[in-house]
């Protein structure tokens, strides 16, 4: 782990702490003291950090091709546009059932599934959207199957958190809380197996590590030398219930060491930080057939699903988050080091507002799945 | 014609398979250098070696999405499970995963998987070691759900299970690892799922049974037969999933009395599928209203002679004939 990444996890700690305010009521007065100088506290570490963060990404974004920079940044505004887009036609009653969205999170899909080649695999949660498209599905695809349309990348029988494409090696986003932990885990064996040199991306929310599969997976990658990344993508809520509420350790990269798995913090807010990250575990899976556990701490700024009010954080705890935002980072980062200036991020906002238009025309032009489609695909 | 046990039978399908196709392994617990907890993969990880017979540490839930995960990139795990019991634990893997993919991708991910093992009870091995799972594991669509009851079905079963496209349940029984049955020696031998099988003819009633109470019916078949001069016709549907479910009414339409025979118990159980299917198709022919037996309602008990009378038995069979024959 380099020294950065150290300085990260001691400071997001410290973040996260001083957010716990439970006092009795005769102590209100010098809790309101303390968590006024703890606030203090807090924005200017996040001022510190959001500094150190760009000169590190500066660092990074000088290694690395122009050309690729700039359709990270692509993809990351395409990413929070298409979610942005997508609660709004949700509220309009134009998406059913469930639909979690991954705004304040871009970095970490695009961080880590733009170093992999295009014949790796990859899994991810019910928190789909972004992932599916990086990996190659078309903003149209996506978009129809959460209109539930034909002409969704499944049929309009998945809906937003099953997208898959065998095309694209996309093996899906998975409704229970860690399932796909394991499935990835297989995915993996089936590569060595084949010794297809394939490396397997295997994305879940710091939630899913409570669960068994989470343990039973990391053993058995390990004890059989696994192709295999996983990536926690730490949000910090499992649904409404903040970490420090359901989890009896603060570190969870560090939960590798149990299976003495490689592992690494990094700070999701840094789409440089978890590519770097992330080339460090592929190669360590590529060449040497071994897991890692990444954890990528990030924030989701929207709730679980947009049935989620969010009424257990704070405005202002958000709006810290926001001020760290991934994108607005990284395009500081890339006009400091000349890689791009306005006019490109003008070109690339307009770019991505035009693919969403498109998506929205496509899915809202598509006809519902006819019913002859009901009884098919349940067996082959 | 060989005559082979049905644990025998099982091996050879398995060794056929892991010759036959690469893609092939085979995955649980004690499977390789154990032989196997009851010595159904003997001598295979000797003959194929640790990649394609894989020891797996015990944690169903797990090595069930290993294969779970590994079918959808193109492997055709099979994986044991030391009894079905010990399913449960998988289950999620089994019943959201594999069972589900294939619809929730479109189309574009089959799971081509073979779950095995013993099903249902076994010597005294009490409530959490005799469960008999088949009902529940057939309420899901996706799955197929297999279940023998002579070597060659076994032999044959099996192998086109391997072959299935689909996640495939394929129930054992340990009570009949040992029992023996001439298995046809022909290259290549197997048998299609979904086809029932009338494993005994007859004119005058319809016994339904699978698994262990196949050779049940057919002793009580044969005492009905001395005793009465009532002739049984024992049909075994083999693959409860799909159900072969026009050899049953074909059978019923001419004998016009049914009895069902299980291991499982009664609640929601697949007779009381059959029943009801039967009763939709043809309730014009029963003579007489369909009639059950099933292991009772209650956990599987240690004693000897409790587990006796929990459990489906010749006595209990004939004398629901008998009660459908108003005899």
């Amino acid at each position: 782990m380099s020294k950065a990444a150290t300085l990260t996890e001691g400071s997001a700690n410290k973040i996260q702490n001083g957010s716990n305010g439970k006092t009795a009521e005769n102590e209100h007065v010098v809790d309101l003291l303390t968590r006024e100088k703890a606030e203090k506290e807090k924005v200017e570490l996040a001022k510190a950090e959001y500094e150190a963060r760009r000169a590190s990404q500066i660092e990074s974004i000088k290694r690395t091709d122009k050309k690729l920079l700039r359709e990270m940044l692509y993809q990351m505004v395409l990413g929070r546009r298409f979610e942005e887009k997508c609660a709004e036609v949700y509220r309009m009653g134009k998406i059913g059932g469930f639909c979690h969205l991954y705004i304040g999170q871009e970095a970490i899909a695009i961080g880590a599934m733009m170093a992999l080649e295009p014949s790796d695999m990859v899994i991810t949660s019910y928190r789909d959207h972004v992932q599916a498209m990086v990996k190659g599905i078309s903003p149209e695809a996506v978009l129809a199957e959460l209109y539930g349309k034909i002409g969704g990348c499944v049929k309009g029988k998945g809906g937003s958190m099953h997208m898959f494409s065998k095309e694209h090696e996309f093996y899906g986003g998975h409704g229970i809380v860690g399932g796909q932990i394991g499935v990835g885990t297989g995915m993996a064996y089936a590569a060595k197996y084949r010794e297809s040199g394939q490396v397997t991306l295997c994305f879940f929310g710091e939630a899913a590590v409570n669960q068994g599969i989470f343990h039973e997976s990391l053993n058995m990658a390990q004890l059989w030398r696994l192709p295999v990344i996983y990536i926690c993508e730490n949000n910090n809520y499992g649904m409404g219930t903040s970490q420090e509420r359901a989890m009896s350790t603060r570190n969870i990269a560090k939960k590798a060491d149990a299976y003495e798995m490689a592992n690494e913090f990094v700070d999701g807010m840094d789409v440089m930080a978890v590519r770097d990250a992330a080339l460090r575990a592929i190669e360590r899976a590529r060449n040497e057939s071994l897991p890692t556990l990444l954890e990528v701490r990030s924030y989701r700024y929207m709730g679980h699903s947009m049935s989620d009010p969010g009424n257990y954080r704070t405005r202002e705890e958000i709006a810290k988050y926001q001020e760290r935002d991934p994108i607005v980072l990284f395009k500081d980062s890339l006009k400091a080091a000349k890689v791009l200036s306005d006019k490109d991020f003008d070109a690339i906002e307009a770019e991505a507002v035009e693919t969403v238009e498109r998506a929205v025309k496509f899915a809202e032009e598509s006809p519902f799945p006819p019913e002859s489609e009901l009884l098919t695909d349940v067996l082959v | 014609m060989a005559l082979l046990t049905i644990r025998d039978a099982l091996n050879e399908a398995l060794r056929e398979e892991l010759k036959r196709d690469e893609n092939v392994f085979i995955m649980g617990e004690e499977v390789a250098e154990y032989d196997g907890a009851y010595k159904v993969t003997r001598g295979l990880w000797k003959e194929f070696g640790g990649k394609r017979v894989v020891d797996t540490p015990i944690t169903e839930l797990g090595f069930a999405a290993v294969g779970v995960g590994a079918a959808m990139a193109g492997l055709r795990p099979v994986v044991e499970f030391m009894t079905w019991n010990f399913s449960i634990l998988a289950s999620d893997q089994i019943i959201n995963h594999a069972a589900k993919m294939l619809y929730m991708s479109g189309g574009q991910f089959p799971v081509p998987i073979v779950f095995r093992g013993p099903n249902g009870s076994a010597f005294q091995v009490s409530s959490q070691h005799s469960h008999a799972l088949e009902a529940m594991y057939s309420n899901f669509p996706g799955l197929k759900v297999v279940m023998p009851s002579t070597a060659a079905d076994a032999k044959g079963l099996l192998k086109s299970a391997i072959r299935d496209n689909n996640p495939v349940i394929f129930m054992e029984q340990e009570r009949m690892y040992g029992m023996k049955g001439e298995v046809p020696e022909e290259e290549d031998f197997t048998i299609p799922l979904g086809v029932a099988d009338v494993k005994r003819e007859g004119t005058d009633c319809t016994i339904v049974a699978r698994s262990m109470t196949v050779p049940l019916a057919l002793q009580a078949a044969e005492k009905i037969k001395e005793e009465f001069d009532v002739s049984c016709e024992v049909v075994d549907p083999r693959t409860i999933k799909p159900l072969d479910i026009d050899t049953i009414v074909g059978s019923v339409k001419k004998t016009n009395r049914l009895v069902i025979a299980e291991e499982s118990h009664s609640f929601a159980s697949v007779g009381a599928e059959i029943a009801y299917q039967v009763m939709d198709t043809v309730f014009d022919h029963l003579d007489a209203p369909v009639k059950r037996i099933s292991t009772v309602e209650a956990p599987m008990p240690y004693a000897k002679n409790l587990e006796a009378a929990a459990l489906p038995s010749v006595e209990k069979i004939v004398e629901a004939v008998k009660e459908v024959c108003y005899l």
